[in-house]
């Protein structure tokens, strides 16, 4: 035991500098990419990348920490877009990110609301019951033409377009912009939250729940804070990927495949990992785009195009599983896997130790 | 063990029966307060259940528990442990994912003020919270020798670290009635003998009243104050340790032939 502490010890610190360095780099590549990239890689890759990020990360704090399956991120994200719009028409002297956070703050409370089941019922039932708000809130915004202000096409965009505080936001740049700050904010939130005692309930409530109520841990408020908080982040992100990638939106933009592809984001990504969201979504979003590229470039021309997509989504469709066979615990585990990661060695070395 | 006190738990008549196999029936008897009580008997004899009775994981079908005064015909978990009701599981039910300061810090949660916004805004409350939280833990951990592995995903440690570090969640809170279920089983015996020395301590130097469950009758004779025999779900016999070892109808029931051999 104490041989493997020894080797252990050294190496935790090496690196850090470095790893700063990478750090900032990569935030200034970050903030300086609208002045690198065309607009077509701002408009069409990099804002719904980073918003897909974000609701990956919403869905991940409910599904990959506290452990409650939801086939509800659609739903929760067109309840924010939906509240955005609301507020935007009908109090236009709340700024945009006030609304926002009035938004997300509805989709919370929506959460919440959706959440109370789960303290019932687990699994496959919990399934179907956020499937259930999934096709609520499809029915809802489409019923009442209230929701979309009566437009005649059933769709929502803002009437002001997207403003701060008198900055115009409706260039591809302030569109990139408001939602890099976004997702930074976000983001920074919920890696202290999952660091802090809310967190460190979700993960016990995952990992073993009857333990955690006799041990004290309130399962309830628990597990109904999971559902709001998941909830408020996608709401936000669905306000986003209306009006800052989108422009205008119906509830088309929200369907089943919408959260279908929130979970693929997670599951491929790394559940209960910040990072995972961040890695599932340049998955999803980038690899069809690089498969695309690659086949215009190889078969252009040769083949029908209707043939060649539907042979993109077999062959993304064949990658994922692939993935998930050689990796279910998803990229972040990969990456973590590919650096050497001390975790890794210790537990090779444990079982080795074990077995002799 | 006879004490002037009143005791510290009071099992009274309690039954319970899933879908009408009785687990328990009409069970009473008392645990003096600071005294170590181990339930022995053969699986299946309703030792487990008790435990998730006490703790308000089952609910029995009749009978009432007495806890430090207060009459409880149904206890719940987060009322159990409200009240100072620790437990240890049988198979170890700790948090697999985290590390094993945050499994112990879990042990904290209830204890916990800071708000939601609070803590996602790491304000001052959150901060000074979680500091005290993490001193707590280190000062359990290092009563357990643990300090070391304050940082490992706790399903990385062996099997014998795992039950010493529920050991640790277990009193973070400070309770003042432990349940352990089995905190001996699947060790070798030098690690045995380690984390009975450990669970003596906690009775002696924190004043802890402990219930537990143990198949080792050599280590049960040597670290019990009091024995409660159960078989089928009934009162065997219940007195000091000496009194059991000598007792016919044990003997016949779960030592088996003969007399026990004591292991030293």
């Amino acid at each position: 035991m104490s041989d493997i502490e020894l080797r252990l010890t050294g190496g935790i610190g090496e690196g850090a500098s470095t790893r700063t360095l990478v750090g900032i780099a990569a935030a200034a590549l970050i903030v300086a990419l609208p002045f690198l990239a065309t607009e077509y890689w701002i408009n069409a890759i990099a804002v719904p990348f980073l918003i897909l990020s974000l609701a990956g990360l919403g869905l991940n704090l409910l599904t990959g920490y506290a452990g409650q399956i939801s086939l509800g991120a659609g739903a929760f994200m067109m309840v924010g877009a939906y509240a955005a719009f609301a507020f935007q028409l009908r109090l236009p002297e709340l700024p945009l990110p006030l609304a926002l956070i009035a938004a997300g703050i509805v989709a919370g409370a929506v959460g919440f609301a959706f959440g109370f089941p789960s303290t019932r019922i687990k699994g496959f039932y919990l399934i179907v019951s956020t499937l259930a708000a999934q096709f609520f809130f499809e029915w809802l915004f489409l019923k009442f033409p209230w929701f979309y202000n009566g437009d005649p096409s059933a769709t929502i965009s803002l009437p002001a377009g997207l403003s701060v505080f008198g900055i115009d936001l409706n260039s591809p740049h302030g569109r990139y912009y408001l939602t890099l700050a976004s997702v930074a904010v976000l983001t920074w939130l919920s890696y202290n939250l999952v660091r802090s005692q809310p967190g460190r309930n979700w993960m016990a409530l995952r990992d073993m729940d009857t333990a955690a109520a006799v041990i004290g841990v309130p399962i309830l408020r628990a597990k109904l804070q999971a559902f709001a908080v998941s909830s408020f982040i996608l709401g936000i992100a669905g306000a986003l990927w209306a009006f800052a990638y989108l422009g205008s939106a119906s509830v088309q933009s929200f369907g089943l495949t919408r959260s279908y592809q929130i979970l693929f984001i997670i599951i491929i990504g790394g559940m209960g990992t910040i990072r995972g969201a961040y890695f599932g979504a340049a998955f999803v979003s980038l690899l069809p785009l690089a498969l695309d590229w690659l086949f215009q470039r190889l078969l252009g021309g040769h083949v029908d195009a209707g043939l060649l997509q539907n042979i993109q989504k077999v062959i993304f469709g064949v990658l994922i599983l692939w993935f998930l066979i050689k990796e279910p615990e998803g990229l972040a585990r990969l990456l973590q896997r590919q650096r050497g990661d001390l975790g890794n060695r210790r537990l090779a070395r444990l079982k080795i130790r074990r077995q002799t | 063990m006879t004490t002037p006190s009143a005791p510290a738990l009071e099992v009274k008549n309690i039954s319970l029966a899933f879908k009408g196999v009785k687990a328990i029936s009409d069970l009473s008897f008392e645990v003096a307060p600071q005294e170590i009580c181990a339930l022995i008997g053969p699986n299946g004899a309703g030792k487990s259940s008790l435990l998730n009775i006490l703790n308000g994981v089952y609910v029995p079908d009749s009978g009432e528990i007495i806890f430090e005064g207060e009459h409880f015909h149904r206890m719940q978990p987060l009322e159990a442990a409200r009240r100072g009701i620790g437990r240890g599981f049988q198979n170890n039910a700790l948090f697999s994912g985290m590390s094993v300061a945050d499994n112990v810090i879990a042990g904290l949660s209830r204890h916990a003020r800071a708000t939601l916004l609070e803590e996602a805004l790491l304000l001052p409350r959150a901060r000074a919270e979680a500091r005290r939280f993490r001193e707590r833990a280190h000062e359990v951990l290092r009563l357990f020798d643990l300090e070391r592995h304050a940082e490992t995903t706790v399903a990385l440690l062996p099997y014998g670290v795992q039950k010493k570090v529920e050991l640790a969640r277990a009193i973070v809170a400070a309770p003042r009635l432990l349940l352990l279920d089995e905190p001996l089983a699947g060790m070798n015996s030098a690690e045995k003998q380690e984390i009975a020395q450990i669970i003596a301590r906690l009775n002696r130097d924190l004043k802890l009243t402990i219930v537990l469950i143990e198949h080792d009758i050599g280590i049960v004779l040597k670290l019990a104050h009091h024995v409660v025999v159960l078989d089928y779900g009934r009162k065997l016999a219940d007195g000091a340790p000496d009194t059991i070892r000598d007792n016919p109808e044990v003997i016949a029931a779960y030592l088996g032939h003969d007399k026990v051999e004591i292991a030293a």
